[in-house]
This record gives C-alpha cells, sequence and structure tokens, in this order.
C-alpha cells in the first residue's frame, strides 16, 4: 500500500508541477470566459446609427414613435420620396419610411422603408419592433382598449403540473433537473477521456523509456498500474476542483469588471425572442427553483459516479498503454473497444435526460459501463418512484463497484503481461489470453 | 554458503519453452557469469530470480529461504537489459524515487545517494534532467540505482554495454568491491571476454536449459585441446614425433597438439634431444568464447526457435 502511495504521489507531482499543468489549468478557463465574454460583447454592441425620415402622408403614427440611441425616428411633412432619397444623399438622414395617404390603419399597413446602404441584421430587427410597437399603440387606441386591458387580456393562466405523488413539477423544476443532468453527465464523458488518455499516456511513456523494468523489479505491476491510476485521478480531481472555484468566481467578478457588459445582455434579452426562454427563469427565480433539487445528492453522486467511472475505465486505458509501443497509432485501434461504450453511453443519456424512467434509461444507469454517464443524467431528477427509485441508485452503485474491479483485475493482468513485451502489437485476442495466464 | 538456489524452474510460453528445468546454486560473495546466446532464455531466468515472473514449476530459495517477491524484493537488486529512466525528471528526484520503491527511508536514500554520486563523481548530476545525459552518463546512474540499497544479490544485465573503457573499468571496480563486501553478483551477458576476466563461475543456458555449469578454470580445463605453445631458440625445419603434431610455425614458435597417451614431458624430451634450446613452454587454454560458440553451434540454433509446444 505504501508503494502504490509512493508512486501515486510521483505521478501527482509530475504532473501537477509541469509547467502546462498551470497553462490549461488556470488559463482555460480564463481563455474561454475571455472568449465568451468577447462574443456577448460584439454580438450586443451596435455602433450602427440610423435617423430615419418618417414620411406618413396617412398621418397613422400620429407623429409618436419611440426611438433609442441607435435608431432615431423624425417625422416629414410636405415631402416627396424624390426629395426624401435627396435629403439622403446629402447625408441629412440615413433612410426613410414611407406610408401612402391612402394606408388605412385597420387594414394592411405597408410600410416601405428606403436607405442609404444595407441595414444590419440588428437594427433591421430594431426598427421593424419599434414601428409594430407604434403600430399596436395606434390600432389599440383605434379600438378604444386601454394598454392595462390588453395586458390583463394577455395574462397566462396559471398552469401546474404535479406528480400523483403531490410532488411539485414545475417546468422550471424539470428544465434545471434537465440542464443539471445533461451538463453533468457530459462532463463524466469528457473526465473519462481526458485523464483515461493521460493514464494511457502515462503508461506508454515508461514502456517507451524503458523504464517499467527497472520499477517491476521493486514493486509489483499492479501497484504500479494503481498507483499511476490514483495519482493522475488525484491531478484530475485538482484540476476541476480550480476549473469550478475559477468559473464560480469568475462568474461573481464578470459583472464587475464589466458593468456595461450585464446591462447590455438584459437590454438583449428584453429583445431577443430566443433569449426570452432563459429570461423567464431568471425573473420567476432561479434560487427558488433550484431548491426543489437536492444538490447535495447529485454533487455527492457526481464525486462518486466521476470517481467510479474513471477508475473503471482507466484500468482499460492501462491496460491499453501496456500493449503498444511507441506508436500511437497502434493505440488508436486498441482503444476503440473502449472509446464506443463511452459514446455510447453519451447517446443514451441524451435519451434518459428526457425521459428519465424509461427502460433504455433503466438499463444504461445500471450497466457499469454506462451508468456513469447516465445515472447522472438520472440522479437529476432526484431519488423517487418517478425519478431514480434508491434500490436502482443504490444497486447502479454496487455494480459499479463491481464492474471497477472486475475491470482493474483484467487489466491488471493484461498490463503485467503487456509493459514487459516489446515488439509487435498484439491484438485483443492476445490480451484476453494474457489475462487468463499464470504469470 | 549458498544465496540463491534455483531448483528445476520451468517456464512456458505459448510459442517456446523459455526455460526448461534449470538447476544451479551461487555461493555467496561470488561473481557469476550467466551466458548464453540471444533468445536463451536468460532474461526469462532472471525475471524469475527476481520475482517479476512465477515459475511454472520449481522453486527458487534465496538466502535459505523460499523466496517471497514482497518481502525479498530489498535483497536483489536488479539492472535488467531493457533498462531506462522518466526522461523528464530530475536525475536525484529520480533516484531517490526508486530507493524509496525499494523500501529504503527518505533519509536513508538521500545519504546513499549522496555517498555514491560523490563516490563516482556524479555530485553535479543531482539536478539535472535524464534527457541530458550522454547514454554512458545514464548507465552510470542506473549502475548506482542499483546498488543504492546494498543487496545481497546484484544481478546486471549488460552492464557494460555502451560504457566507454574508462567507465567500464570504474563500474568493474565497484563490481569487484561489493563482492568483496559480502554480495553476490549475477552477471548475464554475452561477452566472454568480460566473463572470463571477472566471473569465478558460470552457467552456459541455451534453448532453455543448462548446458554447462562450473569455474571458469575448470571449464577451460574440460575444454582443453592438449595444445601447447614452445618458444625455440631455433626452430627445426621439420619435426617429426609420434608425441605431437605441429599445428602452426612461426619464427622462433611452434604450436603443437599432443597425441592422446603423450604427455608435455615427452614433446620437451623430443627437443631436449635435437639439442634444441626451449626457452618457453606453456598451454594454450580453449578461450570461453571458442567454448560458447562450439556448444551454441552444435545446437544448431543461435537465435530463438519459433516452434510450437504444448504449454
Amino acid at each position: 500500500m505504501n508503494k502504490i502511495a509512493l508512486i501515486a504521489r510521483r505521478e501527482f507531482l509530475t504532473r501537477v508541477q509541469k509547467r502546462t499543468f498551470l497553462i490549461t489549468t488556470i488559463l482555460l478557463p480564463l481563455l474561454f470566459f475571455g472568449f465568451y465574454a468577447l462574443m456577448i460583447y460584439f454580438s450586443v454592441s451596435n455602433d450602427e446609427k440610423y435617423n430615419i425620415a418618417v414620411a406618413d402622408q396617412a398621418n397613422i403614427f400620429k407623429e409618436k414613435i419611440e426611438g433609442d440611441e441607435n435608431v432615431t425616428f423624425h417625422f416629414v411633412k410636405n415631402e416627396t420620396q424624390q426629395t426624401l432619397k435627396q435629403e439622403i444623399v446629402n447625408g441629412k438622414y440615413d433612410g426613410y419610411a414611407f406610408l401612402p395617404d391612402t394606408t388605412n390603419i385597420l387594414n394592411q399597413v405597408n410600410i416601405s422603408i428606403v436607405t442609404k446602404k444595407s441595414v444590419g441584421l440588428m437594427s433591421r430587427g430594431k426598427i421593424e419592433d419599434k414601428l409594430n410597437a407604434a403600430l399596436q399603440q395606434q390600432r389599440l387606441l383605434e379600438f378604444n382598449i386601454s394598454k392595462a386591458q390588453l395586458d390583463s387580456a394577455k395574462k397566462e393562466g396559471n398552469i401546474q403540473f404535479s406528480t400523483i405523488e403531490g410532488k411539485n413539477d414545475t417546468g422550471q423544476e424539470a428544465g434545471i433537473s434537465y440542464a443539471i443532468g445533461y451538463v453533468s453527465g457530459f462532463l463524466i464523458y469528457i473526465v473519462l477521456f481526458i485523464y483515461g488518455a493521460m493514464v494511457m499516456r502515462g503508461v506508454m511513456e515508461e514502456k517507451v523509456s524503458r523504464i517499467a523494468e527497472v520499477i517491476v523489479s521493486s514493486v509489483k505491476p499492479f501497484q504500479l498500474m494503481m498507483g499511476k491510476i490514483f495519482g493522475i485521478g488525484a491531478v484530475g480531481l485538482v484540476q476541476f476542483i480550480i476549473w469550478i472555484i475559477l468559473m464560480v468566481s469568475l462568474n461573481f467578478l464578470l459583472p464587475v469588471i464589466f458593468p456595461n457588459l450585464a446591462a447590455q445582455m438584459h437590454s438583449a434579452n428584453a429583445q431577443n425572442q430566443t433569449m426570452q426562454a432563459a429570461e423567464t427563469i431568471k425573473n420567476t427565480g432561479l434560487i427558488s427553483n433550484a431548491s426543489g433539487i437536492n444538490i447535495p445528492l447529485i454533487i455527492g453522486c457526481f464525486i462518486f459516479y466521476f470517481l467510479g467511472g474513471y477508475l473503471l475505465y482507466s484500468s482499460l486505458f492501462a491496460c491499453v498503454g501496456s500493449a503498444v509501443n511507441e506508436d500511437p497509432q497502434d493505440a488508436q485501434s486498441l482503444m476503440l473497444p473502449i472509446t464506443m461504450p463511452i459514446i455510447f453511453g453519451i447517446v443514451i443519456m441524451t435519451k434518459a435526460v428526457n425521459e428519465p424512467t424509461s427502460g433504455l434509461a433503466v438499463f444504461g444507469s445500471l450497466f457499469p459501463l454506462f451508468s456513469p454517464i447516465v445515472m447522472m443524467a438520472r440522479i437529476s431528477h432526484g431519488i423517487g418512484n418517478d425519478a431514480v427509485p434508491l434500490w436502482q441508485l443504490l444497486l447502479s452503485m454496487a455494480f459499479l463497484i463491481l464492474g471497477f474491479i472486475l475491470t482493474t483485475w483484467f487489466a491488471a493482468k493484461v498490463y503485467r503481461t503487456g509493459i514487459l513485451m516489446y515488439g509487435k502489437k498484439p491484438t485483443w485476442k492476445e490480451m484476453w489470453k494474457w489475462a487468463f495466464r499464470r504469470a | 554458503m549458498k544465496i540463491l538456489e534455483l531448483h528445476h524452474l520451468k517456464k512456458y510460453f505459448a510459442t517456446q519453452k523459455a526455460v526448461d528445468d534449470i538447476s544451479f546454486d551461487i555461493e555467496q560473495g561470488s561473481i557469476f557469469g550467466l551466458l548464453g546466446p540471444n533468445g536463451a532464455g536468460k532474461t526469462t531466468l532472471l525475471r524469475m530470480i527476481t520475482g517479476i515472473f512465477f515459475p511454472d514449476e520449481g522453486e527458487v530459495i534465496l538466502d535459505g529461504k523460499k523466496f517471497n517477491p514482497l518481502t525479498d524484493i530489498i535483497k536483489i537488486g536488479y539492472m535488467p537489459e531493457e533498462r531506462g529512466l522518466y526522461k523528464k525528471m530530475k536525475i536525484g528526484d529520480q533516484a531517490l524515487y526508486l530507493a524509496q520503491l525499494k523500501g529504503l527511508s527518505k533519509n536513508e536514500a538521500v545519504q546513499r545517494i549522496k555517498f555514491w554520486f560523490e563516490k563516482l563523481e556524479m555530485q553535479s548530476w543531482w539536478n539535472k534532467k535524464v534527457e541530458d545525459l550522454s547514454k554512458g552518463m545514464s548507465q552510470k546512474l542506473q549502475f548506482v540505482i542499483t546498488v543504492l540499497h546494498e543487496p545481497k544479490l546484484i544481478i546486471l544485465d549488460e552492464p557494460f554495454s555502451g560504457l566507454d573503457p574508462v567507465n567500464a573499468n570504474l563500474i568493474k571496480d565497484e563490481i569487484y568491491g561489493l563482492a568483496q563486501r559480502g554480495s553476490t553478483i549475477i552477471f548475464s551477458t554475452h561477452r566472454m571476454e568480460q566473463v572470463e576476466e571477472i566471473c569465478n563461475h558460470i552457467v552456459l543456458v541455451n534453448l532453455g536449459k543448462k548446458i554447462l555449469d562450473g569455474s571458469v578454470q575448470q571449464i577451460k580445463n574440460d575444454f582443453k585441446e592438449n595444445i601447447f605453445n614452445i618458444q625455440l631458440s631455433a626452430v627445426p625445419s621439420s619435426a617429426e614425433s609420434v608425441a605431437f603434431k605441429i599445428i602452426e610455425q612461426k619464427a622462433g614458435k611452434l604450436i603443437v597438439k599432443i597425441n592422446e597417451g603423450f604427455k608435455s614431458n615427452d614433446v620437451l624430451k623430443y627437443f631436449i634431444d635435437q639439442q634444441i634450446n626451449i626457452e618457453g613452454f606453456n598451454e594454450i587454454l580453449p578461450s570461453l568464447n571458442d567454448i560458447f560458440i562450439s556448444l551454441v553451434e552444435n545446437t544448431k540454433a543461435t537465435t530463438r526457435s519459433f516452434q510450437k509446444v504444448e504449454a
């Protein structure tokens, strides 16, 4: 045991002390956030300014259209389209909106807008919105309906979903469960790949540098393998914790650093149809709804399935690493049987997150090769007969532990033979034989 | 006292009998040569002695007790033929890590590393990385790492490959020193001149079987062909005798083979009778190299054969 700890310590320290570790751990989230912030900034900021002349010959708008910092409307009278065009060329206006005097407000209203140059998408939307809002206002007046009456007519019914057990099952909660399940399942998927490959490369390095036999004369191959797996697992855990801390603090810091950004995002949200869904969740209270979700359960499960899945797969990755030689292409083809179930897991997960109680989801969350990914998608809906019954969770955990013991046993046997083998790359069939051979 | 006894060791792989019923003993404090052509089963044998492989049959007795890989690893220092180090790790840290894996405490390991680094003039290496070392330098480091924990049994597989003569001599002296202090050294190689120089006792294996076992002197005697070198004041134009046959004739020198049933004195008597002054007379023993080649060629298998063997 002591030797496993020694090996794990070295594996951990050599990786953490590397410059690349610092770079990927700290710079990556910063870059990610910087990129994200820039993207939002550019999509929101709008430098285009339009001063639009409105030739409202039917007097539909009653000279009332609200503008903003980007778009201003200017009512003109006694101008023909010819003269307006001339004024655009002279630079007095950027464009004009023309309503012929035959326009009836209750019928189809045709407004033709002529501009000097083609209008950007954002500005186009803004101009349309402003004109339509003004149009609506005028029509309401025509019908003798007040704004308050309209608002109360538009008010939505309060529709509540609940399950037969009396549990509140609001759409927002389902949405948040969906998001949490999806994100955590996806995170585990990424973890399996990143750190599994790291274990594999570590084993290959030992083989290529010919140090394996030197070490194996001091420790059992099993100890070497487990030390490596634990050490790299610890690296992964530390990296994840740093990332989480960075993400959370950046989330708080961003609005402080760019106060304008938040305001701009807000105004963008108000206008952008696609963002309205997010806005609703925000306004109706993310916090109050999140309290319906069992956060300690999800975090606990995440850590369990993170570690369980990592241990299960990393030993298999170690066994591939031990089998191949210098050529990374050999590793690629041997890795296929390992990467397949991971990818299959993510496919089941996308189904399970929608229907957490379907047969496929239940199977996926029990079968140890898929359960780390799939169970995360189900468990975010909570424990209970309507989501994950307790027995299923416990069974899944037991299966995962059992699966981990099995793969480790298998991998240790292959690893022991493979690490001392040089020459041609073995097939899975040969590796299977190694596992059942006495050494 | 015997430090290591092998009793009927067997290890069969799917395609060949790597080690097929090999037994021998090694005396404490001796320098033992394990010889054999490539693919003879040397490495498999050594891996069983170091506990990397379990024998299919037979047992390994270390220091009077049955070998237990878990507890006896500290008694053995093994420098495999396929050896390397972590390229990116600092040399001092690396030596410390490997010593700790053997079971030394940190303080003890640091002290011993310092002692050996000083002895072999490697102090300045501590903070360098292995990738900065030449092949010979890393070989030296390998040797230090192997003997650092003062094992009773030191196993060196081709220890001089890649070393220049100066460093090879340095390592050779250390090997003698370790043997004098009571360590036993197993020395696996196919370089015969080194074996002849260093080893007390040798075993030759081929195709997984032991084909020769004895002290270097005794083996040479067993394989001698009664060939003598005679230094003469004047070489006669023709020398005919029933006692011997001339193999080679040089200026002032004859190489003769004594015929069956005759002794060296019969040869001397012949030249004395001829009134020729004998200035020198000595027996030419076969070199280990010759013995090795003749034995291995007899078996017609200098490389691993791939015939199917039921495991």
